[in-house]
């Protein structure tokens, strides 16, 4: 319903659609996010689930960040994702959603995708001098050295900090 | 770090820095809060966590579906069984199957019964923080009868793992239904006994009524679900407004607060629990024998006594153990009414053992992520009596 909506006011946003199980899902760009939850926002999907990501480090914008709706009023739900690339990065929804504060820190930490616009990202779960993004598919499961700290260059992540 | 550089800088001035936690009798596990003071009125309240970090997303997608249910204990372990019910309806969804009739049923008993257990220890622990310590003990005695009947039906008190894919793990003994048909008797009155201590009393209303309001609009652009944004006034709870488990069919109300203040949550919650043991009792009434678990090869480990007799159930038990169920590919977000909000899974099926990405969607993050908003400007003594009302579990909040 809200899809159809959207393809009617914005259209050509939606890259792509399915449904699987009753849960609907669209892929936008990440130019168009902003005006996407804009509309979402003013058609009563005011309660921001979560968001977190999907890492497919086989693709070319490897990181999906998913976006998980709920419209109070009619019960609906929608999934939406936007594909990003290594070093890219993502409107932050900080503005519109202030729940969306920490679940970007979080996608932050865990991912290393960075949100414009966001008043404060740190590392969420994490410590600062952290080495890496541990759920990115190319980190290992045992953690690494845990105690690299300071001065250390990480094995993965290029050597990157943050 | 940056809390202890900027507790150096202020050193010198009229502020003070207090450090709540990370081990601190009211943060309820491992989370520290930083306050700066202002005399005793909080000016910054910096929160900081994950000291309950373990990597459980990571984990799960290096453990097989049925391998991650141990870890789900481990979330919110004041309501352990909830995030097992939460966990499997999410992979049945991912499958599409249908639990049988019964398994549903002891499903809904044993998530009302967490229910309770979980609302007794944050009324009676936020009660404790804000110095009244008898409620607690009244409470506690149920608390305790709610564990032996886990411990009945799950062999464990804490950690359950008391689901499995497809159904629970195992029917429910000789003995459970006498002794919940007493719970529900003995907690009712306990229930009395702490309303009597504490609804009318003005002391707890001094300590509690005005203390963390916050609106209807407020909370839910903060995340806010279950208790906390009923307390707000929001009539939303997935059991009424997105039934699963049958949800529909039991006759219970909602409780709705009005300011989402200290005092409203807990009313709240009281009244849940008496809404939970309303449900109960509709369970035990239409509890019908029956199979507990699919049968389906492909999903549910066959019989034992079967496995050592049959040579075809013998392969499905090493086909199942070895290579795990024939997943979809595709992606659920399954969420359940929690007893701290909405208990989301959100699981990315390759088609592979293990799932691809697995998330979880804790109720509590997104309500303590509003925790600076909530204090700023109260009193010292305020922000134990919020950090309490908003029900934090570590376990749940860093994963």
């Amino acid at each position: 319903m809200i899809i159809e909506q959207i393809d009617a006011q914005l259209p050509g946003t939606v890259t792509d659609r399915h449904a699987f199980r009753g849960d609907q899902t669209i892929v936008i760009a990440r130019e168009n996010l902003l005006a996407v939850v804009a509309l979402l926002h003013r058609e009563g999907f005011q309660l921001l689930v979560d968001i977190t990501a999907v890492d497919w480090p086989e693709r070319e914008q490897r990181f999906d960040v998913v976006y998980h709706w709920l419209n109070l009023a009619s019960q609906e739900r929608l999934r939406l994702k936007v594909p990003v690339a290594e070093g890219e990065s993502v409107p932050s929804l900080t503005g519109t959603f202030k729940t969306a504060d920490w679940f970007e820190r979080e996608v932050f930490d865990m991912f290393g995708i960075r949100f414009d616009g966001h008043p404060d990202l740190r590392r969420l779960l994490t410590w600062p001098d952290f080495p890496g993004h541990a759920l990115r598919k190319d980190f290992p499961l045992d953690g690494g050295d845990p105690f690299c700290m300071e001065g250390c260059t990480a094995p993965y992540n290029n050597g990157e900090r943050n | 770090m940056d809390s202890i550089a900027l507790s150096r800088q202020m050193l010198d001035g009229d502020r003070m820095i207090v450090n709540m936690g990370p081990s601190h009798p009211t943060t309820h596990g491992t989370l520290r809060i930083v306050l700066e003071l202002e005399g005793e009125t909080i000016v910054r309240a910096t929160p900081e966590m994950g000291y309950l970090h373990r990597g459980v997303e990571k984990l799960g997608e290096n453990l097989s579906y049925q391998q991650f249910i141990p870890l789900t204990d481990r979330l919110n372990y004041c309501s352990a069984i909830m995030n097992n019910v939460g966990y499997t309806t999410a992979v049945e969804k991912l499958l599409d199957i249908q639990i049988p009739k019964r398994a549903e049923h002891i499903r809904v008993l044993m998530s009302e019964l967490s229910r309770v257990a979980d609302h007794i220890v944050c009324v009676g622990v936020n009660a404790v923080d804000i110095g009244a310590f008898t409620a607690f003990l009244y409470l506690f005695k149920q608390r305790e009868t709610a564990y032996d009947l886990f411990e009945m039906a799950a062999g464990q008190r804490l950690h359950t793992s008391f689901t499995r894919i497809g159904g629970v793990f195992r029917d429910l003994p000789e003995g459970f239904v006498p002794l919940a048909e007493r719970f529900l008797v003995e907690c009712s009155e306990s229930i009395d006994e702490l309303e009597r201590l504490l609804t009318r009393n003005p002391i707890w209303h001094d300590r509690t009524k005005g203390i963390g309001v916050i609106s209807a609009e407020d909370a839910v652009n903060w995340g806010y679900t279950g208790p906390s944004l009923r307390a707000a006034g929001v009539p939303q709870d997935l059991r009424k407004a997105q039934p699963y488990l049958g949800y529909e069919t039991y006759d219970f109300d909602i409780p709705v607060g009005t300011t989402g203040d200290v005092f409203d949550r807990y009313l709240v919650r009281v009244e849940e629990m008496r809404q939970s043991l309303r449900i109960i009792r509709q369970v035990l009434d239409r509890l019908e024998p029956g199979p507990v678990m699919v049968d389906d090869p492909k999903v549910a480990l066959p019989p034992k006594e079967k496995v050592y007799t049959r040579m075809e159930s013998l392969i499905h038990h090493f086909k199942l153990i070895m290579h795990g169920m024939d997943m979809p590919v595709g992606e659920v977000y399954s969420a359940t009414e929690a007893a701290n909000g909405e208990l989301g899974f959100y699981i990315v099926s390759d088609g592979g053992k293990n799932p691809y990405r697995i998330r979880v969607r804790p109720p509590c993050l997104p309500i303590f992520s509003s925790f600076e908003d909530q204090v700023k400007g109260g009193l010292i003594a305020d922000a134990v009596a919020v950090l309490g009302a908003m029900n934090i579990i570590a376990g749940e909040l860093d994963r």
